[in-house]
């Protein structure tokens, strides 16, 4: 039996995300038989962890602190084994913008872009050099706060009028935005779970928003809100590309253990793009990793158990 | 959880379920989805709720809530009319009561609405769990999906998922400093006509509405009440801050001007005494009384009898009045800082109402600020409100929120406003810095303000969601 300390809510404002992800790991987690220890990130996080040592951390913490590498820090430094990505990709993957500069240094598709921090607006005259990065995108514009999960501060500039409310949005969320050309098509969600053989991706979910044109907070995690089809229909061609690009990615952002790679198909040319990466994707029953560990034949309780191992087996002697 | 009953939870934690309960899968749940009754689809979660949760943690000042300060009813009080209850009525206050509440409770309520000059006997009363399940009740008696409810925009944003669970088609008619517009009522009311439909009841919050502040002029009163009766339309007259003005002469309550003939009275206790009671209650016309009585039998059987003795004993024992005067020079304080504080912080051009009474200001910031993302914003420097959006079904409001001042203290009263003042500011700025234009001058004079607008587009019938068939 294990002692495993299940890491989950937090301060983020995808708490309530966590709260759920954590809920059902730590079932699945008593449900195989380990010793679980449910902690509510705070304050008082070191503390929690040296009253009660645990064997291995499960990290179902989502957004900030979480997932950008700073509880992973903290583990680092008290010699706990954890699951998922270490503290570079937990950084890389958090900030859209780094995760888009990986890419597109590795040769990897994504929509291109340009991002500013708010002193950049504030001090160095940048909101000048909007009319040319409209012109260079194209509209509709897709702004985004830079860390942000679960779709929140995400805003489409349809002309250049919608702009400055957009980016004002985004920096309700965080201190950098980036502008994104808007890629039409469909929504592909490719998990990727490391085997034996290295990472290997899982079937393809493909999220279908049931009304309205965009897959947005509420149709994420709301039951009957979004359909999703997995596997995704599409050519075996095309399948194996995508499946093949996100676990590109997942080396190139240096991902460990799991992750969750979102592309966009554009259904005009067949192409395939690399949106964003979640170094720790939402494990609720809506979530999307789970559905395709499913439909590759692992059940959840599988899954983290799986988890668990590739922790204890990254950890130092 | 309803953004207005929020309160601060003790222990921030997870449920634990059981080994056996660990199999919930992807497929299970759409093994429930197909179990789920179609109302279930008018019931959502949203973003802003999850982000509300977070409102609740120590550290911030939550101007969110709408919560009365229980820390006036004193706790010696408490105890000693506890004991009188157990001494004197034990065997009744822990037994089952009658549905419609026991007699010497609605004695209390027939005192309460002379205080606010109503004329109503006891016969005319049913007591509730809160003024919410009157809401409920009223859906449950008149509501069949598709049905037309009428509210004003913005709305109580509790009743929202009520009238979502119904599967209403909600119209909102926007309000002015003098509560909705009755004209605007009118003409939505020829519209509804040609189109064959009718509304079943119209929901108003006249005085000290929640969540505009906002309180319904005498005339509109009297014009609202002559439409209902010509008409044949029932009118929802939600009234817990009645009694919480600070200033100025108490206005007729609907109910009065019409004397009970197609207005349906929602008083409650909570805001008078104490909202841990749950108990409210409705007065409305017999037949009325009778439905809304049988769906109350099927809900609950009948309120707390617990609270209701309490309640009786306290009446007894004590002037209900006192307290109700407490909470009043302390909420006008803190109603008088928080207006202070706005006109301090706020950019110039931001609005907001100055309510004469009950728990809540209105601000509308300049249109392109989103004031759910800008709540995001505001958590980080701790400090939490109700984006506006919450209290229409149409998608209006984004760019007004909702301060409570009656929950907090002055000294977080102020510090929270200016916390925000900091955040709105800082997008004002950004917003001018993006676009090339001037901020508007710092605000000199306070007093110069222009007149609080509330609501802005006409309205919709927003149909809630529901599937067809």
């Amino acid at each position: 039996m294990t002692r495993v300390a299940v890491l989950a809510g937090g301060q983020s404002l995808e708490r309530q995300v966590s709260l759920r992800s954590g809920a059902r790991v730590r079932d699945a987690l008593e449900q195989l038989g380990h010793d679980v220890i449910q902690i509510d990130v705070g304050p008082d996080l070191v503390d929690r962890l040296n009253g009660t040592r645990p064997d291995v951390a499960f990290v179902a913490l989502h957004g900030r602190d979480g997932e950008d590498g700073t509880v992973q820090e903290i583990l680092e430094l008290m010699r706990i084994p954890y699951t998922a990505s270490g503290p570079s990709a937990c950084m890389r993957c958090m900030d859209k913008v780094l995760t888009k500069h990986a890419l597109r240094d590795a040769g990897l598709p994504t929509p291109d872009f340009h991002a500013f921090s708010q002193t950049a607006f504030e001090s160095l005259g940048a909101a000048l050099a909007l009319p040319a990065i409209e012109e260079r995108l194209e509209f509709p514009i897709v702004v985004k706060p830079a860390a942000q999960g679960s779709a929140l501060g995400i805003g489409f500039a349809p002309t250049a009028a919608d702009v400055p409310s957009a980016i004002i949005a985004a920096f309700s969320y965080d201190t950098k935005v980036l502008l994104e050309r808007h890629v039409a098509g469909r929504d592909l969600a490719i998990s990727v779970l490391e085997g034996i053989d290295g990472p290997e991706a899982l079937p393809i979910v493909e999220a279908i928003p049931r009304d309205g044109d965009h897959y947005d907070f509420e149709a994420r995690y709301e039951i009957g809100r979004t359909d999703f089809v997995c596997p995704a229909v599409l050519e075996r061609e095309t399948t194996v590309r995508a499946q093949a690009l996100a676990v590109a990615a997942y080396r190139v952002l240096g991902c460990y253990g799991f992750a969750r790679i979102d592309l966009m198909l554009d259904p005009a040319n067949d192409e395939l793009t690399v949106l964003e990466a979640n170094a720790i994707p939402g494990l609720t029953e809506t979530s999307l990793l789970p559905q395709a560990a499913e439909a590759a034949g692992i059940s959840f309780a599988a899954f983290v158990e799986r988890v668990l191992g590739l922790a204890v087996a990254r950890a130092p002697a | 959880m309803t953004i207005d009953e929020t309160p601060r939870p003790s222990v921030v934690g997870v449920e634990s379920r059981g080994m056996g309960q660990a199999r919930t899968t992807a497929r299970d749940l759409e093994r429930y989805a197909g179990l789920f009754a179609r109302r279930t689809q008018g019931m959502r979660s949203s973003a802003m709720r999850d982000l509300m949760a977070i409102t609740a943690r120590p550290e911030v000042i939550s101007l969110a809530g709408g919560l009365p300060d229980t820390s006036a009813f004193p706790s010696a009080d408490l105890a000693a009319l506890m004991a009188r209850v157990a001494a004197d009525a034990s065997s009744r206050a822990l037994q089952y009561g009658p549905t419609e509440g026991i007699q010497e409770l609605k004695s209390c309520i027939v005192h309460v609405m002379a205080e606010e000059e109503m004329t109503v006997e006891a016969d005319d009363l049913l007591v509730t769990a809160g003024g919410q399940q009157v809401i409920d009740l009223v859906c449950k008696a008149l509501i069949d999906p598709g049905d037309v409810i009428i509210a004003e925009g913005p709305t109580y944003p509790g009743a929202v998922p009520t009238f979502g669970a119904y599967e209403a088609d909600v119209l909102q008619i926007e309000m002015d400093v003098d509560g909705m517009r009755v004209d605007l009522l009118e003409e939505a009311l020829d519209r509804l006509a040609r189109d064959h439909r009718k509304p079943k009841f119209i929901y108003t919050v006249p005085t000290f509405q929640n969540p505009a502040g906002v309180t319904m002029s005498l005339e509109r009163r009297r014009r609202l009440v002559r439409m209902a009766t010509e008409r044949e339309l029932l009118v929802l007259e939600d009234n817990p801050y009645g009694l919480l003005r600070y200033d100025g002469d108490p206005l007729p309550t609907l109910y009065a001007l019409d004397g009970g003939e197609y207005v349906i009275y929602l008083g409650t206790f909570s805001k008078i005494l104490a909202p841990g009671l749950r108990l409210g209650w409705a007065a409305a016309p017999r037949p009325v009384l009778e439905k809304l009585s049988l769906g109350k039998q099927g809900a609950d059987l009948c309120s707390s009898t617990f609270s209701q003795h309490f309640v009786v004993e306290y009446f007894a024992r004590r002037d209900w009045r006192d307290l109700i005067a407490t909470l009043r020079a302390l909420y006008r304080l803190r109603r008088d800082a928080m207006l202070d504080a706005l006109a301090e912080h706020l950019p110039r051009e931001a609005e907001w109402t100055r309510p004469a009474g009950g728990m809540f200001i209105w601000a509308t910031l300049p249109e392109y600020i989103d004031t759910t993302d800008l709540l995001a914003r505001a958590l980080r420097e701790h400090v939490a409100f109700v984006p506006g959006r919450a209290a229409y079904l149409d998608g209006r409001g984004a760019a007004s929120l909702r301060l409570n001042f009656s929950g907090v203290g002055e000294d977080d009263l102020r510090e929270g406003v200016a916390r925000i003042g900091k955040v709105v500011n800082e997008q004002v700025r950004l917003y001018s810095t993006l676009t090339g234009s001037t901020p508007a001058a710092p605000r000199d004079r306070p007093a110069k303000r222009p007149e609080p607008v509330v609501g802005a587009t006409r309205a919709q019938i927003v149909p809630l969601p529901r599937r067809a068939g």
